[in-house]
Parts: C-alpha cells; sequence; structure tokens
C-alpha cells in the first residue's frame, strides 16, 4: 500500500523534502549493515510506500506541494531534482502569490475555499497512482497560517473525500519563545479542527529537537535545516518497511492501518509522540556500539518519565506498584511525574532484533486500564539497519507525553485571548470570539481526558 | 511573487524614495550576476521591451531588458522630481509613473489634503490602476512622506485614504518622517496632527522616522570612520551612508546619507518577500503579528549594523553583539525609549549567515532586560533570511510596537495646543475649501484617544498578574 504526503506551508514543504532524503539515503546502500537480498525487498517495500517508478528511472515522490507563496516549493523541487536520487513530480505543487501572513483564519476560511477544487484535484491524481491508497500523511507547523490554517481546511476536505482511508498529520509545534507572537491562537485553532477530522495527531515540538541537536548532536550553530533533519530520521524510523507483528518474515503493507489499530483506540485520545534512540553526531556512528537490553531499558524509563531524549532521563520515576487499587478520576495512586499511557508501539531496526525482549513494555502498571495489556503494546521490527544505526529504536506513544506542552499553548492562547489581543485579525476574516470558544473548549476537553488517565 | 507598491509623495519622500530605488537595484544587481529577471526584482520591478516606442510589453522571463520601478512619484512642486529625471535612475521611471505640479503646497496641509487632493484624484487613480495592472498580485503599498509639510503630509495621506478606498484587501505601509521641536517650518505640528488622524485611520502600519535619529547615526558612522576604532577597512560599497562611497565623507548632500537610513529601512523590511530563508517574513505578517489592536500601528525600527564589517565569517560574539545593538538607541530612527516602557510586540528579521539557534541564544539574553505586556511574555515574531544586505555579512532590522512612542506624540500633541490654543496661522487652513475648525478638534481628539490607549497599556506594567482562570469542562 502507498501512502500519499501532502506538504502544507514552508515548514511541511520543507521537512517534507528532508524526510523523502532521509528515506532515499537509508535505501541506497546498505552501510555494510545488512544482505544484498534483504536489502532489495526492504528497497522493494519502500518505493511501493513513498515512489512511483517513472520513465526516467528517478523515482517520484508520491506528494502533493502546497504553499501560498512560491519560493518554498520552489527551492523544494530544486533541491530535490538535484540529489539525482528522486525528484517530485512537476506538476504535483499549487501555489499562490501572496502567502496567509501567520493568520490561521485568512488559511482556513479564505485560501481553503478558494482553492480546494486545485488542491484536491492533485490529490486525486496523487491517490489514483496508488495500486492500493496506504492513507495521508500531512506535513505541518500550527504557528503560521498556511499550514494551520489552510491544512486545517485540506484534512476537512480529505476526510470528506476519502471518508474510509487513514489520515496522519504530521504537526510541528513552534519554539516556546516565539517564532510568531499569534503562534498560540493559531495553534488552538489548528489542533481542534484537526481532532475532528484527523485519525490522529503525530507531534514533534521544535524545542525539544533543538536539544537534541545542541546535546547529542553536538551542533554549535543550529539551523532549521538540522532540525527537519533529525524530524526526518525520526519520522523515517517509523514508516520505513517493517515486519509484520504476525510473521516476522513479510514487510507490512499497510503501515498507517497497523499504527491507527494499534495506537488509537478511542478518538478522543489522538495525540502521539515520538522518541527515538539513539541519537547521535554522524561521526560518532562507526564507534559506538549499542545492545538492545540498554537501549529498551532508556526507552522504557524514557517513557515512564516522561523523557524527551536519551539524556537527563529521571530514573526515580516508576509506574505504581501492581496491586495496588484501581487509580481513581483524582489519579491520587500515581506518582507525580508517572506518564501514564494508553497504548505503545516500539519500532526496532538492526542486528539481531530477534532477541529484543520487550517484556517490560506490556507491564500492566505502564497502562491506563481499559486496554488489555497485551493489547495496548505492539512491537515491530526488522533486521534491516536504518539511516546507519546498527540498532536503533523508537517509540510511538498515545501518553500524557504532549498533556503538558499542549496545556501551555491553551493556557497562553487563553492569556491573550482575555485581553482580546490580535482577535480582530481574525474576525477580519470570518472566525468569531464564539469560533475561538469552541476552540478552547475543545481542547479543554482533551486535556481533561489524559489528565485523569 | 507578491508585490508591493511604493507612493512617494512630496519633497522628504521623493527624496527618500529615490535612495530607496537605487540602493535596491545595487541591492539585487549585486545577488543577480546573470542579469536575469527573477522573481525577487519582480516584486519591486517590471521588466519592458523599450524597443517599442512608449509602453511596451511587460517581459515577465528571461534576460533583463529595462527595469521601471514599480511606484508612483507625487510631488506639487517639480524639484525633486526633476533631479530624479535628471539622474542616474532616470531610465527607472516614465512619465506616466509621476504626478506633478508647480506651485507647492505652501506647507499647509489643507492645501495638499484637499484642494490638490481633490484636483488630482482621477488622475492619481488611474495611474495607481495603471500601476496595478501590471502586477500580479499586490500585497502591500508603501507610502512614504514626512508629517510637518504640506503636499507630503496632506496629500500623502489623501493617498492614503484613496489606497483604502480603491484597494481595500492591500496592506497599507506609511514610512512617516516626524518633525522636531525645533522644526522651521511653524506650522509643522498642525500639519503633522491633522495628518495623524488619518494615519490612525488609515494606516495598517506605521514607521514613524525622526530626522534627529537619523542625523545621530550618520554622525556616529562618521566617527568610527574618523576614529579608526572598526580596526578593519570599511567597504566602500557599503549601502549604509551613502551611494557613492564611504570615503566621501563630505556631505555634499546633507539629507542623501539620512535618506540612506530610511530606503535601507525598506529594503531590509522587504528582504524575506523578495529572497529565500529558512525562516521567511512576508509583510502581511509583520502587521498580523505586531498589531494586536487596531490602531496601536506605531513601530519602532532599528537597524544594525550600520556600517560594514570586513571579516566575513564573524565569531558568535559579534553576531551577538548585533543583536544587542539592535535593543540600543543609537540604532532606533526614532528618539525613544523602549526599555523603559512596555513592548506589545517584537519582529526580528535576520539577514544573512544567522540561524535559528543565533536567534535564540539571544532572545533568551535579551528577554529578561525588556518588560513585555502581560498577555505577550514570550511575543517575539522572527524572520531569516538567507541574502545579506550589499557588503555586509548579516543585518537585523528589529521592529517594536512598545508604549514609548507615547511621549512623541504627546509632545507633537502640546506643540500643536500651543498654537492652535491662540489660533496661530488657523486662518491659512480655514480658508481652504472644506476645512472646517472641527478637522482640527476631531484630529486632536483622536491623537489623545490614542494616547489614552498607550496609557491604559502603561498601567498594567510592572503589576503582578495571574492567569485568567481557564474554562471549566463537566468531567
Amino acid at each position: 500500500m502507498s501512502l500519499v504526503t501532502v506538504q502544507l506551508g514552508q515548514c511541511g514543504n520543507q521537512i517534507g523534502r528532508e524526510v523523502f532524503n532521509a528515506i532515499c539515503s537509508d535505501v541506497h546502500g546498505t552501510h555494510g549493515l545488512c544482505s544484498k537480498k534483504e536489502n532489495e525487498s526492504y528497497h522493494d517495500a519502500c518505493k511501493e510506500r513513498f515512489f512511483v517508478e517513472a520513465e526516467s528511472g528517478v523515482p517520484v515522490a508520491r506528494a502533493v506541494l502546497v504553499d501560498m507563496e512560491p519560493k518554498v516549493i520552489s527551492q523544494t523541487l530544486s533541491i530535490a531534482a538535484k540529489s539525482g536520487y528522486w525528484k517530485y513530480d512537476d506538476h504535483s505543487h499549487f501555489c499562490q502569490k501572496q502567502g496567509s501572513g501567520n493568520n490561521w483564519a485568512n488559511g482556513y476560511t479564505v485560501h481553503g475555499p478558494r482553492h480546494k477544487e486545485a488542491i484536491m484535484n492533485l490529490v486525486q491524481k496523487e491517490a489514483e497512482k496508488c495500486d492500493r491508497l496506504g492513507g495521508f500523511f500531512t506535513i505541518m507547523s500550527m504557528a503560521g497560517g498556511t499550514g494551520s490554517g489552510l491544512g486545517a481546511f485540506v484534512t476537512q476536505c480529505l476526510r470528506d473525500a476519502f471518508p474510509s482511508s487513514f489520515i496522519l498529520n504530521h504537526v510541528i509545534w513552534p519554539y516556546g519563545t516565539g517564532e510568531v507572537i499569534v503562534q498560540n491562537y493559531n495553534s488552538v485553532l489548528t489542533l481542534s479542527h484537526l481532532y475532528q477530522s484527523s485519525d490522529a495527531l503525530l507531534v514533534h515540538e521544535n524545542d525539544v529537537i533543538h536539544k537534541i541537536c545542541a546535546q547529542l548532536m553536538h551542533m554549535k550553530q543550529i539551523s532549521f535545516k538540522d532540525v527537519n533533519q533529525v524530524i526526518a530520521h525520526q519520522l523515517g524510523s517509523v514508516f520505513q518497511p517493517t515486519y509484520t507483528a504476525e510473521d516476522g518474515i513479510h514487510y507490512s503493507r499497510n503501515p498507517l492501518g497497523d499504527l491507527m489499530e494499534t495506537l488509537v483506540p478511542h478518538p478522543e485520545f489522538k495525540m502521539l509522540g515520538l522518541r527515538n534512540i539513539p541519537q547521535m553526531p554522524e561521526n560518532s556512528l562507526a564507534y559506538s556500539t549499542f545492545s538492545w537490553p540498554g537501549l529498551i531499558k532508556h526507552l522504557r524509563q524514557m517513557l515512564i518519565a516522561n523523557a524527551k531524549m536519551e539524556e537527563g532521563i529521571d530514573w526515580q520515576v516508576q509506574p505504581p506498584r501492581p496491586g495496588s487499587s484501581v487509580p481513581s478520576s483524582h489519579s491520587t495512586n500515581k506518582l507525580l511525574h508517572f506518564n501514564t499511557s494508553i497504548a505503545n508501539l516500539v519500532i526496532l531496526r538492526g542486528k539481531d532484533t530477534h532477541s529484543a525482549d520487550l517484556g517490560s513494555f506490556r507491564d500492566p502498571s505502564l497502562y491506563t486500564s481499559w486496554l488489555n495489556p497485551q493489547d495496548a503494546f505492539s512491537a515491530w521490527k526488522t533486521p534491516r539497519a536504518f539511516n546507519k544505526y546498527e540498532k536503533s529504536a523508537s517509540l510511538v506513544s498515545n501518553s500524557q507525553f504532549l498533556l503538558k506542552p499542549l496545556d501551555n499553548v491553551v493556557r497562553k492562547a487563553w492569556n491573550m485571548f482575555a485581553s482580546k489581543a490580535y482577535v480582530h485579525q481574525y474576525t477580519k476574516y470570518g472566525i468569531e470570539e464564539e469560533d475561538f470558544l469552541d476552540s478552547f473548549t475543545a481542547l479543554e476537553q482533551v486535556i481533561s481526558s489524559y489528565t485523569i488517565l | 511573487r507578491p508585490l508591493s507598491l511604493p507612493f512617494a509623495v512630496g519633497q522628504c519622500g521623493n527624496q527618500v524614495g529615490c535612495r530607496f530605488w537605487d540602493l535596491a537595484l545595487r541591492e539585487h544587481a549585486a545577488v543577480n550576476k546573470k542579469g536575469i529577471y527573477d522573481e525577487a526584482l519582480s516584486s519591486f520591478f517590471r521588466n519592458v521591451d523599450t524597443r517599442s516606442a512608449g509602453d511596451g510589453p511587460d517581459i515577465y522571463k528571461g534576460k533583463i531588458c529595462s527595469l521601471k520601478a514599480r511606484a508612483l512619484l507625487i510631488d506639487m512642486e517639480e524639484g525633486v522630481v526633476n533631479e530624479i529625471l535628471q539622474g542616474p535612475l532616470r531610465d527607472v521611471f516614465d512619465s506616466k509613473q509621476l504626478i506633478t505640479d508647480v506651485s507647492g503646497s505652501g506647507n499647509n496641509w489643507a492645501v495638499g489634503h484637499k484642494v490638490y487632493g481633490c484636483q488630482y484624484r482621477e488622475n492619481i487613480v488611474e495611474k495607481l490602476r495603471k500601476t496595478a495592472e501590471h502586477c500580479d498580485c499586490l500585497q502591500c503599498f508603501f507610502v512614504i512622506h514626512s508629517m510637518g509639510g504640506g503636499t507630503g503630509s496632506g496629500l500623502g495621506t489623501f493617498v492614503l485614504n484613496l489606497l483604502e478606498d480603491e484597494f481595500p484587501e492591500v496592506y497599507r505601509f506609511v514610512t512617516a518622517v516626524y518633525p522636531s521641536g525645533e522644526d522651521d517650518v511653524i506650522t509643522s505640528p498642525y500639519n503633522s496632527v491633522l495628518a495623524m488622524k488619518e494615519l490612525n485611520e488609515h494606516a495598517d502600519c506605521v514607521l514613524p522616522i525622526e530626522n534627529e535619529s537619523l542625523f545621530d547615526i550618520v554622525n556616529k558612522i562618521h566617527q568610527m570612520m574618523n576614529s579608526g576604532k572598526l580596526g578593519s577597512t570599511v567597504k566602500p560599497n557599503s549601502l549604509v551612508t551613502s551611494s557613492v562611497g564611504i570615503t566621501k565623507a563630505v556631505q555634499e548632500k546633507p539629507f542623501d546619507a539620512m535618506n540612506n537610513i530610511v530606503a535601507n529601512l525598506l529594503l531590509n523590511l522587504t528582504s524575506s518577500a523578495r529572497f529565500e530563508g529558512s525562516l521567511n517574513m512576508d509583510l502581511n505578517e509583520i502587521s498580523m503579528n505586531l498589531v494586536p489592536f487596531p490602531r496601536l500601528h506605531y513601530l519602532v525600527s532599528s537597524l544594525t549594523p550600520l556600517y560594514t564589517l570586513a571579516d566575513v565569517n564573524v565569531p558568535s560574539r559579534r553576531l551577538d553583539q548585533m543583536f544587542s545593538d539592535a535593543f540600543s538607541r543609537d540604532h532606533q530612527l526614532i528618539q525613544a525609549d523602549p526599555k523603559h516602557s512596555l513592548y506589545l510586540a517584537c519582529a526580528l528579521l535576520v539577514r544573512g549567515n544567522v540561524q535559528v539557534s543565533d536567534l535564540r541564544r539571544n532572545i533568551e539574553r535579551l528577554k529578561p532586560s525588556l518588560h513585555f505586556v502581560s498577555w505577550n511574555q514570550e511575543g517575539w515574531k522572527t524572520g531569516l533570511c538567507s541574502v545579506p544586505p550589499v557588503g555586509h555579512s548579516h543585518s537585523l532590522l528589529a521592529l517594536a510596537n512598545n508604549t514609548c512612542v507615547k511621549p512623541a506624540f504627546m509632545e507633537l500633541r502640546d506643540r500643536f495646543m500651543r498654537l492652535y490654543k491662540k489660533k496661530a496661522h488657523l486662518h491659512h487652513y480655514l480658508q481652504v475649501d472644506g476645512m472646517e475648525q472641527s478637522c482640527f478638534s476631531e484630529a486632536v481628539l483622536s491623537l489623545s484617544d490614542l494616547i489614552e490607549e498607550y496609557n491604559e497599556l502603561d498601567a498594567t506594567k510592572g503589576g503582578p498578574r495571574a492567569d485568567p482562570s481557564r474554562l471549566k469542562i463537566a468531567v
């Protein structure tokens, strides 16, 4: 099955091209880490998932690029083509001239309806190129105007046009200390709308990735490109082919479906966090070795203690003792910083994955009580190493990972809304105070639901 | 490509405008080595085939034939515009972009606004439509004028009104040069306050400029050059002070260097719309992020660096100095004190080899010494443009919406009242058709209301404020 990627706005397009780059670079060459035969089936599975074979032999990404100004798309198309390994379809992009002005309302109520037909035509074309459509992967930032506002509108259109397809929104959360002053308004409006049409939101926070670049990758001057490359690596570690849980021989054909089934048992809980270890500068890779027990132990503690990366993990945090009374809605039995999960997915890539023991992730005390621990946890494995890392472990988690960040965004937005600052910029385009209140209400609901896990 | 259309109105406006076009051409020439008419150029220039006589067709791609500025030059005296048409920029404009008269406005806002406004309305609208026709997608108008005179102030604000009527969707940015206390035009307070009402009501964003600040900056540059403190040679093609070259320290035209600074302001403001970068910042984003309430749209601007450094790979220490400078009064284009007043919002537009980590480091460093309004504690809008200005490795434009403009407005009102109470020179205005005493009282009321809005915000400064209580959800 194939995935159609929709890149929305500057952020969406900049990240999108890094993702396809990372996937391609991973696929070309085994980096001495697996057999030729293994690599060929991996290559084939990856190709089917992300690319269309073109006459020229250069694979064409299954993607639609959307932006309301032309510079980024033009740059994205040319960077891709220059790589020689892959490119975008020359016609699969839509842009306008004047941007959305960081205004969610402009993106949603003006650009959305105006350009719906043109954009959905491009999506339809890409969907038709797929033998079997596995779903949509949209990439957007929630801080600006196009990715956020137009992105929310397009997601709705995708849902309407493809009611039975999976839609996964990859959402970038901006730096806490602004990139955009009205980012919290845009974020609240985006998240509340996406929640209605999307199947799940996979989140990356700029602040977190920035720290990874600084502390783990030891970068001195960090650019957006650096941040985007780490994000692309993490996404690749999830979406590159893996074996199904069942037979461990064939690559899974339905990544989005498997992901949703595994991680989103209830529509109220759609916020997914992502952790990937190890992460290090490329020139250190050759000198480092890791063991599965070590990696799994770290990853589990990162989950429990809500650590954003493998340094600075709080090892004191532990799940509540088994046999204690069933957690009530006030969660008095839960230790303060313990991160409760609904469901988790661990993805292991590399040498000796068959020997990796993931029993510790099946511990019922990690999870809220509604699912059987067997159902709450899934593992995907493949012996084929990813992106030069001899061993690599990723965790996609539906848990309280994003509770605090979400609460922060809502708090700041509410603070600003109370003074009505900037609201006139939105009402100008038809987003009224009522609409803001609806969005706030929806998100307070989500916060409340995650809090009482 | 979103397009901007500058209007230069009046003597001051056209002098600044002239510097702007000169610098813009140089900036694009430095980047565009192959002489191809590219998207960046098209935001300010048309490419015209001049082989056919008169108005040849526009050429949208390929080699540059003849560049024409997308602009309207308006003046009710001929002196400045004529000079432009005889100077090195003469081919950049054609007669259809000019509107001139001979007798000037006599430093009288009413003459500029009511008399010439009326007289030239149709002409302006027609030329405006023609110029706008050539634009694929018009995003923004820039109006450049002074506040203290008659034409720039009166006719300039008339044009502002016109733009709103004819093109309500297009943003209106005004670069307005405010008179100093010692301005030699006695009626400049009248002209300025009358113009302020128009700016309050019809401008999306105003960048106030004060001559004193420009003068101080020019002096500072000359001092640094002469003292040899820089320790490195200053590149002759630095754009900040003079188009001729910094070696010509003698000011042949006293306002040229000062006007260059304002022209640089506009260049930097539009750089992210013209050139690529990892975090683009368009003009409509500036308005969106920096104007929390419709009338509070006066932005303090500061530019750094003001001179070139010979080093190309500048170590972070120097880079950080650039950020500090942006928050120093020496680099502001108006005399105000933002550090001791309240920030409503702040934007940083960086050009050159500066990355997001440099931005973050400096914001974290500078934040503690600045006071932000309670509902916008982290209110920073940032932009990263890859292409630096000519002769620099990087530059920074800071735009602040800060209550520090209030004292300037209060002083202006005081100067106005001193004249108005005595009814000094009022008859010059009232004898103009369409002018009444109420124009004056309404204008000063508009200014007072604006000052009051700033007062209310200032009152919130420093006080501890609990977060407003959140919505409660039934579980």
